[in-house]
């Protein structure tokens, strides 16, 4: 490139020294205008750079998955608004230690088969210094059961005097089965006994909402900081949506001992794995979940990894309306004689944390002393090729036909949704030369299509709303309406109604050991994986407590220790 | 020029109202509704919900009513947070946003002009081929390699250093600022870098150039007001739906980097089917890149004197 300058060389050259300028000056510019937009934005509130842990000021900083959709407590269903509200708010009775329950804001109780009451501790209040009342109690589960209020969670009260015929329009407000006797006693008539009724009470929508503050914030409870009343171990003292929510301790909590940091301050709003676990290998944050490829470089730094049962349930479901082939016992037994949880979990989805599923119970759930998986087994079923084969020949015998038509496996774009279903879509045309046809919708679309019966097979799961197996075993009932592939089985409908009346541990669980085996003899769905969670928590930080019932994850009880 | 200003803005008026019925109709069209949860709901709790939303009224009906809010600038209630309008969302989101966006372009339009006059400058010279090859690069890689590699090679950096020089996430600060603006103009840039390029060579053997030299005009004059500017207005053209693609297209990058901006609610409303928030978004961001469009197209009589119009 060397040679004798020439006139193109000193254009070259000159041009270069202008285009230099042009370059200083806008480089100068821009930042003049970052410094006056950074100037702008602290104005306007965003997160500060702070430490994952600060052991001088008692801070822990987190991230969030998201904002939380809805903090009103009579109507949030999902959750991210659980965790933040379990923070925050407080019901009659909490999560204890040891997955033990432990009084909240009252101090005993007394449950019947027709009554339950509560005696509310005098101490406990509302950010604002006022008393807690039965009165809130009353005002929160009615607006719940409103028909205005179109509460999805609604139907959880229907165990409470009067509350599904209030939710259909068919009797007052007033009319429903729960008062408060002076301030401190909230008492509570029920229409069938209610084994569980406790563990109920830990649910959200059954925590107190004070009815001035409510009317005051005209709709917009739960909106904003401001706009929601706490009576839990925190309070949120700033929320900048989609970017930061800080929680202080709460002075007017009253067992404000078991608090032990001052803030948990929830900085950073984002899903997304490999974000998280650079803002705690940066030290910003001090819990992240892992994926597979942090997952080996957590290994090679011998960071502690925790592993959690998520508590919920993944399955196949099969339609058992009129004129679907899946209806077909044969086809449906047949299905069920090829799928492997075991290969599915291994050799398929490869995360780790996930368990090969063998129930619709899953292995968290308490039986009568111990765990219900072990006092009741499942009969475990052995991939048999030649007996899948076999009942694929009675299924095409009682169908009349020679081929199967094509089945439509319906999924949605979950992060193992293709995964999943290509692997089923190979497996059953190899296994058993049935050719599939993948629906893959996004997840409100894929339920919306469960519900209008658009499907032969559907790749689906189920959530706990409550630590007792009623919550799955209810599921295929004939009269519930999450039964979206219609099955109908007498029998177990029968068992079903003896376990939600009876309050006897011993027959309840024998009713649950008995459902399962229909759930294997005459298959609803068929069991796949329980999806489980592996994370870091920075060494410093103890007391973290991941539960599968109630909110999750649990601060509240965190502390700082220093190295 | 004001007729001219007035007929565009007319013009820009019937796209958004385009826009919004195809959006209003293609939401109704897809199966499922913002009320199909996890849970399934009894009838009447359904009936509540869908007269709460005028869900419950003949779809025309829906229509007339939807289009007298917009015009009215209202956008309603969000379905996922029951208790917030979309007109809250977009005036909380937006200025983060177009913050991002805004920086973005610049990065993306000084350094395309720039690295764009340098490499026809010196063309099939060493500086040249070093810059077209970022050039592929930054064309071909999609921004959320960029972004988890710019994350990436912040961790390291801060590791590095032994404390935090840039935050690895977050927003409020120029340092949030720095790496996710320029990780979302990369690909603009290179686009840009690479529009300049060819518009700078073709000028460079353009007769008024050739006169120029000849008249002897000095180098510095006829490389700023003759090659430069003239380069420029290819680049100029493509500048508007630019700003208007980054400022929407930024979902990536605000997720990665955790930075609170619309781009989630506009990308997360279509997964939830949250009605009201896409119809929100969308024709909020639709508006903006019909007026970017004009703007540019006014903008061009500033530049260029011969398409100035009457």
């Amino acid at each position: 490139m060397s040679g004798p300058p020439t006139s193109q060389d000193g254009f070259a050259k000159s041009a270069g020294r202008q285009l230099l300028l042009i370059a200083v000056v806008s480089i100068l510019g821009i930042t003049l205008l970052m410094l006056g937009l950074s100037w702008a934005s602290s104005l306007a509130g965003g997160t500060r750079i702070s430490k994952g842990i600060d052991a001088a000021t008692g801070t822990v900083t987190l991230a969030l998955a998201d904002e939380p959709p809805q903090l009103d407590s009579t109507r949030s269903t999902d959750t991210i608004s659980s965790m933040v509200l379990g923070h925050v708010t407080e019901g009659l009775i909490r999560n204890g230690e040891g997955g033990k329950l432990a009084p909240g804001v009252a101090e005993r109780w007394e449950i019947t088969d027709t009554s339950a009451t509560f005696w509310l501790r005098p101490d406990a209040r509302w950010s604002d210094g006022k008393p807690v009342t039965a009165h809130d109690f009353v005002f929160a589960w009615r607006k719940t059961v409103d028909p205005k209020t179109a509460s999805e969670y609604a139907t959880i009260f229907f165990a409470i005097k009067n509350a599904e015929a209030i939710n259909k329009g068919q009797a007052p407000l007033s009319s429903l089965g729960v008062q408060a006797v002076g301030d401190r006693i909230l008492r509570v008539e029920l229409v069938r006994p209610v084994a569980y009724f406790d563990k109920l009470m830990v649910f959200k929508s059954f925590n107190p909402v004070r009815e001035d503050f409510y009317n005051g914030t005209r709709g917009r409870y739960g909106a904003d900081a401001d706009k929601l009343l706490y009576n839990g171990p925190f309070t949120i003292t700033r929320w900048v949506h989609g970017a930061q929510l800080r929680m202080e301790k709460n002075p007017y909590y009253w067992d404000k001992a078991r608090v032990k940091v001052k803030v948990l301050d929830f900085a950073y709003f984002s899903s997304d794995p490999n974000a998280l676990i650079n803002l705690y290998k940066d030290g910003k944050i001090a819990v992240a979940g892992l994926n597979q490829e942090n997952l080996n470089e957590a290994l090679v730094k011998r960071w502690p990894i925790n592993r959690f049962q998520r508590g919920s349930v993944f399955y196949m479901e099969f339609n058992h309306r009129k004129g679907r082939p899946t209806a077909n016992l044969h086809l449906r037994k047949a299905i069920q004689l090829v799928i492997d949880p075991d290969e599915v979990v291994y050799r398929v989805i490869k995360l780790p944390g996930n368990l090969p599923g063998r129930s619709l119970f899953p292995v968290w759930l308490d039986g009568v002393e111990g765990k219900f998986g072990e006092e009741y087994p499942v009969k475990r079923i052995v991939p048999d090729l030649v007996e899948a084969r076999r009942q694929i020949a009675l299924a095409k015998k009682e169908l009349g036909v020679e081929t199967l038509p094509p089945l439509t496996l319906l999924s949605d774009d979950g992060a193992l949704g293709d995964k999943l279903t290509e692997y089923f879509q190979e497996k059953f045309r190899r296994d058993l030369g049935l050719e599939i046809r993948i629906d893959k919708q996004i997840f409100k679309q894929r339920l919306a299509k469960m519900t209008a019966g658009d499907f032969d097979l559907v790749s689906a799961g189920w959530n706990p709303d409550y630590p007792d197996p009623l919550t799955f075993a209810d599921l295929y009932a004939s009269w519930n309406s999450n039964n979206r592939g219609r099955y109908n089985n007498p029998k177990l409908d029968q068992l079903v109604a003896i376990a939600q009346t009876s309050t006897d541990v011993r027959t309840r669980m024998d009713v649950f050991g008995q459902i399962q085996q229909i759930l294997v003899d005459d298959p609803p769905m068929v069991p796949i994986y329980e999806p489980g969670v592996v994370y870091v928590v920075d060494p410093r930080l103890r007391g973290v407590v991941r539960r599968v019932a109630g909110f999750d994850p649990d601060y509240t009880n965190v502390s700082i220790v220093e190295k | 020029m004001w007729q001219y200003t007035i007929k565009r803005l007319i013009q820009g008026v019937i796209t958004v109202w385009f826009i919004a019925t195809a959006t209003f109709l293609a939401m109704h069209a897809v199966p499922g509704d913002p009320m199909s949860g996890d849970r399934a709901v009894s009838a009447e709790i359904r009936k509540n919900l869908e007269a709460k939303y005028g869900l419950d009224k003949p779809l025309a009906q829906q229509y007339v009513i939807y289009l007298g809010n917009l015009a009215r600038g209202d956008f309603g209630i969000s379905f996922t947070q029951q208790n917030r309008e979309v007109n809250d969302i977009i005036r909380e989101h937006f200025p983060v946003s177009a913050t991002l966006g805004i920086l973005a372009i610049l990065f993306a339009a000084l350094g395309g002009i720039l690295w764009g006059a340098l490499t026809a400058l010196y063309r099939n010279k060493l500086p040249d081929i070093l810059i077209m090859f970022f050039v592929i690069l930054g064309i071909s890689v999609p921004s959320f390699v960029f972004a988890a590699l710019g994350q990436l090679a912040l961790v390291k950096l801060n590791d590095l250093l032994g404390f935090s020089l840039l935050p690895v996430a977050g927003w409020g600060t120029v340092s949030h600022m720095l790496v996710p603006s320029l990780v979302l103009g990369l690909g603009t840039m290179a686009y840009l870098t690479r529009l300049m390029r060819s518009s700078m060579l073709e000028i460079i053997n353009s007769d008024y150039l050739r006169t120029a030299k000849a008249k002897g005009l000095p180098a510095t004059r006829i490389f700023t007001r003759h090659q430069l500017r003239n380069a420029i207005l290819p680049v100029v053209t493509v500048l508007g739906p630019s700003i208007a693609g980054i400022t929407t297209g930024s979902f990536v990058v605000e997720s990665v980097f955790a930075i609170p901006g619309l781009g989630r609610y506009f990308v997360q409303a279509v997964q939830q089917l949250d009605y009201t928030v896409i119809m929100g978004t969308t024709v909020f961001f639709g508006s903006f890149l019909v007026l970017m469009v004009i703007l540019v197209d006014l903008l061009y009589g500033f530049i260029d004197p011969r398409v100035r119009l009457a």
